[in-house]
């Protein structure tokens, strides 16, 4: 929907240019954005412009920009030895949003709304990511971190998520992956992943609590129009014993 | 900026955070519509760059140089798509209003896609996508015929599919003022002052209307042919706010934004009143008063205990009846409030004509009547007053109400300018009524043999802060619920109670989907109690032709007779193709049906009147009043008139819902548009046919029918499932579904396949999904994403079957099937979880998140 306080749209192309006043909010893909009315908001920061490679392999791992998209990402042709790729597709297939949306929205757009049903932010999650954060100074921050609560999450004014890193460890791990919601293809309920490490299963819980977790023995559980607390805590539970015999 | 749109170069500057759907609208291009403006639904889809999108989160400041495709891009009238021309042949839409993002998104699939997967972002809530599917997979369901009786096209399904046929605001009007209104945030206030000059004060401002620029008449939003019918508790603008939403101010500007923008600068003191939400405590001693201030005049029952109307009627003893039973069974059941989610808001656009005379253009299942109380509340001369509708997109009962137009005309009135007020999607679930919320215990007794000696439903609905529908929809409810079973000994208790939530209304069904959910739902425990066959059960004691059509009043007098029978049919169609199928590993599974009655038209009046002209041109003028709106009465209607007059449907013109025409006809409710507006238009062509028989000449030749609405009919549907339960997730799958109706002589068949594959999965919504939720009287499902309506992948394949009657009273031996099929779905679904489970389901909607609560208890 027209966004009808913003009264400014820069579109920067180098870091320098990239300056948000009071009212302003870094813009990605714009889908969730544009999808409510945003009040107090008056000015955008299109990040879209400045050009950031969407996905780069190093020796640790894999970087992903910010501005990715979710079609971006999901077209990219992982090695096969990444056993965990298959995670990737199943985040994106548990978005409530179509195939039409995945075009335009982004991975760092999805982690920065901070919902509990964060697709991406289960993803990254899952894998172990971290984020890099724009800002004086710049910072590293866990993704399991990074999400504080329910649509907050760690930004200062004026910081912007830079990238996402997987570590080429969780790349190779074998995952598991369990999503319920109240309907089949309906916004998530609870999503669970599962990834081996040398240390035994690394759990990923998100959608059923307000922030993400790594166990389901946690306080915050919450009821929504997607589903009750009580449930969204057995769905996760069942899950997480699923997970264990199908990685054991 | 530049770019084009469907080929051609368009210069435009986009306001900093303006989408692409809004910057397309204002440049004329009406083939996208907007369902939700939140990314949800997938009505405004276009192709940006070879990518399809939903433009209304598209950022309009990244459009320069890129090519944007609309439907209307894709291909004319002329020269179609091919998946437009499949959309027609399939019949793959009915009001239409989702179909241009519907067949854009369509034109980027790939053979072998995931249907459920690719369309879970294109919503359509009439067809239950069947048909859609039908479409992309090219599937022809449509003939060539235009015969009554052959599966014909829409008039206007080459428009619909290529976004040319034009919706309510699908016209360009220059100089348009817009509409927005400052709700209340208070469940019960009363404003002390008010304020207006700051927001006055902003440029692009013409007017700010409050409660002192109201005309000091209460009214009804509800329509009915007898205005009487319904309660007058509702102002314009009124200075008491009874829910949270309720106007309290209206600003009119030159665009909405400006509009919204001086909302916040509107001065209000609001002395708070002491509000209830359960309607329980409403009506219990001591509870607040929502219209506690209304007399006589307005048509309340009882304000002083917030009652509504009230129904406590007995015909014979239940008492003796419960005695004498061998087996008895008593529960309580809950439905939700349920939406419409009409995928067309409610929205209106107002002028003046050149002669100073009032015009609305509105989104309305009810033009006449409309016009008829706007000229009573503003004391207008009604044939100064012209109120019509375009195609309607969706209505479901949510258009019998007048929701925008009162305040359309008080800005016209007071601006001379045009108006517009377009409802958002968060308007809908906000302050548009709902289906009302309800309570039911059901008693019954029966012989071990399984003849009812007893039936006692006690109901309580949640009418809301305003009456509107709250009387019509308790009468109706426990009418066809109860009158179809045959037994000595009824009693009904029934109260429709003011509270300070959201208004409910007319919603599919008419109240009686609520009932019905409670009886057969304790029907089947009856039929488990006594260890017989729940068709076999319904057998023994449905109505035949000779018993009396009676709720509580032996000696009730009434104009329903067996116009045809089907019933018997319809239960044995259902039982003989219900098949047990095993369901996955770990789960169990269940069979469960209902039954339902419906009368085939309105009570208390219901009139069409209709003209069919031979024109200059050769064509067959037919003035019909009713409205279209996804109903398909428009297609009937043109058989009818081609089969009357011998000559092929395409020679028919149809010009239809406008008062304009001077056709009056009380509207497109309660089913009425085959059975009444049909039998009209049938009435006036064959007497046209007879007169150009007569005269051995065409020109000049004209006819009228008319019809009254009574006696009425009746029309029966039962609907069978087979589901598999997930005991430890509380999933639902279905495996089978299956649903029977009497609907008389089948106009068109396609159609009705289609009006009941939609009304199931409209049923399977509110029996599975939906839910409305409000919170101290505040909606918390305020997005279509936090309310979920079925997608794609939500609704299984029904079975959809007809008996074989020919009705006395219909035209041609129709009956009406609109409202009808979606009554007992949710019973028959919850009779078959209870089956599969072992234990009731007794509240809607049965989640999964209940089930499993349900199943671990
Ligand atoms: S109007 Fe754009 S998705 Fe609904
Ligand atoms: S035809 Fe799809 S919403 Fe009406």
């Amino acid at each position: 929907m027209d966004l009808i306080t913003v009264r400014e749209i820069r579109v920067p192309r180098t870091r320098d240019e990239l300056v948000f006043d009071e009212g302003f909010q870094p813009l990605g893909g714009g889908t969730w954005l544009y999808s409510e009315e945003q009040p107090g908001l008056t000015g955008l920061v299109d990040l879209m412009a400045m050009g950031w490679p969407p996905l780069t392999v190093t020796d640790e791992g894999l970087e992903i920009a910010a501005t990715c998209t979710l079609a971006q990402l999901l077209a990219f042709d992982a090695p096969p030895e990444w056993t965990a790729w298959p995670l990737v597709d199943q985040c994106v297939n548990s978005l409530l949003a179509s195939f039409k949306i995945w075009n335009l929205a982004t991975v760092g757009g999805n982690i920065c709304t901070s919902l509990p049903a964060g697709a991406m932010t289960a993803l990254l999650v899952g894998l172990d990511g971290t984020a890099q954060i724009w800002g004086s100074p710049d910072r590293t921050v866990p993704v399991i971190d990074f999400v504080t609560g329910d649509r907050t999450n760690v930004l200062e004014h004026g910081e912007v998520l830079r990238s996402l890193h997987i570590p080429l460890s969780s790349l190779t791990a074998r995952t598991g992956f369990r999503r319920i919601a109240l309907s089949p293809l309906g916004r998530t309920g609870t999503l669970v992943t599962a990834r081996t490490t040398p240390h035994g299963l690394a759990f990923g819980i998100t959608g059923g609590t307000v922030r993400p977790h790594t166990s389901t023995d946690n306080g915050d559980w919450f009821t929504d129009a997607h589903g009750a607390a009580d449930w969204r805590q057995a769905m996760s539970e069942l899950f997480v014993s699923e997970l264990t015999e199908e990685l054991a | 900026m530049r770019f084009t749109v469907d080929g051609t170069p368009v210069e435009a500057t986009p306001r900093p955070g303006q989408v692409l759907r809004s910057l397309l609208r204002e440049n004329d291009h009406f083939a996208v519509k907007k369902g939700c403006d939140a990314g949800d639904c997938g009505a405004c889809s276009v192709i940006v760059d070879g990518e399809p999108v939903h433009s209304c989160i598209y950022p309009a400041h990244r459009l320069e140089g890129v090519a944007v495709t609309t439907a209307a891009g894709l291909g004319s009238v002329e020269h179609p798509h091919p998946v437009q021309q499949a959309f027609v042949d399939a019949a793959g839409f009915q009001c239409g209003f989702c179909t241009a993002g519907m067949v854009v998104t369509a034109s980027t699939l790939s053979p072998g896609d995931d249907l459920a997967v690719k369309l879970k972002g294109n919503l359509c809530r009439c067809t239950g996508y069947r048909s859609i599917e039908d479409a992309i997979c090219g599937v022809v369901n449509t003939s060539a015929s235009s015969e009554a009786g052959a599966s014909s096209k829409a008039p206007a399904g080459m428009r619909v599919v290529t976004g040319s046929e034009p919706y309510t605001l699908d016209l360009a009007t220059t100089s348009l003022l817009h509409l927005a209104v400052l709700g209340s945030p208070h469940s019960h206030a009363r404003i002390q002052s008010i304020s207006v000059e700051r927001a006055l004060g902003l440029e692009g401002v013409h007017a700010v209307l409050t409660h002192l620029d109201s005309p000091d008449v209460l009214f009804s939003t509800a329509r009915h042919e007898l205005r009487t019918d319904d309660p007058d508790d509702t102002r314009v603008l009124d200075p008491v706010l009874r829910f949270q939403g309720q106007r309290v101010a209206a600003v009119v500007a030159d665009s909405v934004a400006i509009a919204e923008l001086a909302l916040d600068l509107i001065d209000v003191e609001y002395e708070i009143l002491p509000a209830v939400f359960d309607p329980e405590q409403a009506r219990s001693a001591g509870a607040p008063l929502v219209h506690g201030d209304k007399g006589p005049e307005s048509r309340i029952d009882e304000p002083q205990r917030n009652v509504l109307a009230q129904l406590h009627g007995e015909m014979g003893s239940v008492a003796e009846g419960l005695a004498a039973a061998d087996a008895v069974v008593t529960g309580t059941w809950t439905t939700q409030r349920v939406s419409h989610v009409a995928l067309e808001t409610h929205a209106t656009r107002g002028w003046l004509d050149e002669h100073g005379g009032l015009v609305l253009r509105t989104s309305s299942q009810v033009p006449y009547l409309v016009r008829d109380e706007l000229a009573h509340i503003f004391s207008l001369d009604p044939a100064r007053m012209r109120v019509f509708t375009a195609r309607v997109g969706g209505g479901f009962g949510g258009k019998q109400e007048i929701l925008t137009e009162d305040l359309v005309t008080l800005a016209v009135l007071k601006t001379g300018r045009a108006v517009q007020y377009e409802f958002t999607r968060e308007d809908e679930f906000t302050i548009a009524p709902t289906r009302h919320p309800s309570r039911v215990t059901v008693t019954l007794g029966a012989t071990a043999d399984g003849v009812l000696t007893a039936m006692q439903v006690d109901e309580l609905l949640d009418t809301g802060a305003y009456g509107n529908h709250g009387i019509g929809v308790m009468f109706h409810g426990v009418g066809e619920s109860l009158s179809v079973y045959r037994c000595a000994n009824k009693r009904v208790d029934a109260e429709s109670v003011y509270t300070n939530n959201l208004p409910s209304g007319a919603f599919r069904g008419y109240g009686l989907g609520q009932v019905i959910f409670a009886v057969e739902s304790a029907m089947d425990d009856l039929a488990r109690e006594l260890g017989i066959d729940p068709f076999e059960l319904r057998r023994r004691n449905v109505i035949v032709p000779g018993d009396p059509i009676v709720v509580t009043e032996a000696d009730e007098e009434h104009d329903l007779l067996y116009g045809s029978y089907g019933l018997d049919q319809c239960l044995s169609l259902v039982q003989e193709a219900l098949v047990p199928t095993d369901g996955p590993v770990g789960w169990v599974t269940g069979q469960g049906m209902a039954l339902a009655m419906i009368a085939s038209m309105p009570p208390r009046g219901h009139f069409a009147e209709t003209v069919i002209t031979v024109a200059d041109d050769g064509y067959f003028d037919l003035r019909v009043g009713t409205a279209e709106f996804g109903n398909g009465t428009t297609t009937v209607h043109a058989q009818l008139a081609a089969t009357a007059l011998g000559v092929p449907a395409d020679r028919i013109r149809i010009l239809q819902s406008d008062t304009a025409t001077g056709t009056y006809d009380t509207g497109a409710f309660g089913s009425a548009g085959v059975v009444v507006a049909g039998k009209a238009v049938f009435a006036a062509a064959t007497a046209l046919a007879e007169k150009i028989a007569a005269s051995g000449s065409l020109v000049g030749l004209s006819a009228t029918g008319r019809h009254d609405g009574t006696p009425r009919s009746i029309a029966f549907n039962v609907h069978g499932f087979s589901v598999a339960v997930n005991p430890a997730t509380g999933e639902v799958r279905i495996l089978q579904s299956v649903q029977a109706a009497d609907a008389g002589t089948v106009m068109n068949p396609e159609q009705l396949r289609g009006q009941i594959e939609g009304g199931t999965a409209q049923a399977i919504g509110s029996a599975l999904y939906e839910q409305l939720t409000l919170d101290e009287g505040r909606v918390t499902t305020r997005a279509l994403r936090n309310y979920h309506v079925p997608q794609f992948a939500d609704v299984p394949r029904t079975t959809v079957l007809f008996a074989d009657t020919h009705d006395d009273l219909g035209p041609l031996g129709a009956k009406s099937m609109s409202e009808a099929p979606y009554n007992p779905v949710a019973p028959a679904l919850a009779n078959a979880i209870r089956d599969a489970l072992g234990v009731r389901p007794r509240d809607l909607p049965m989640s999964r998140d209940r089930l499993w609560r349900l199943a671990s208890s």
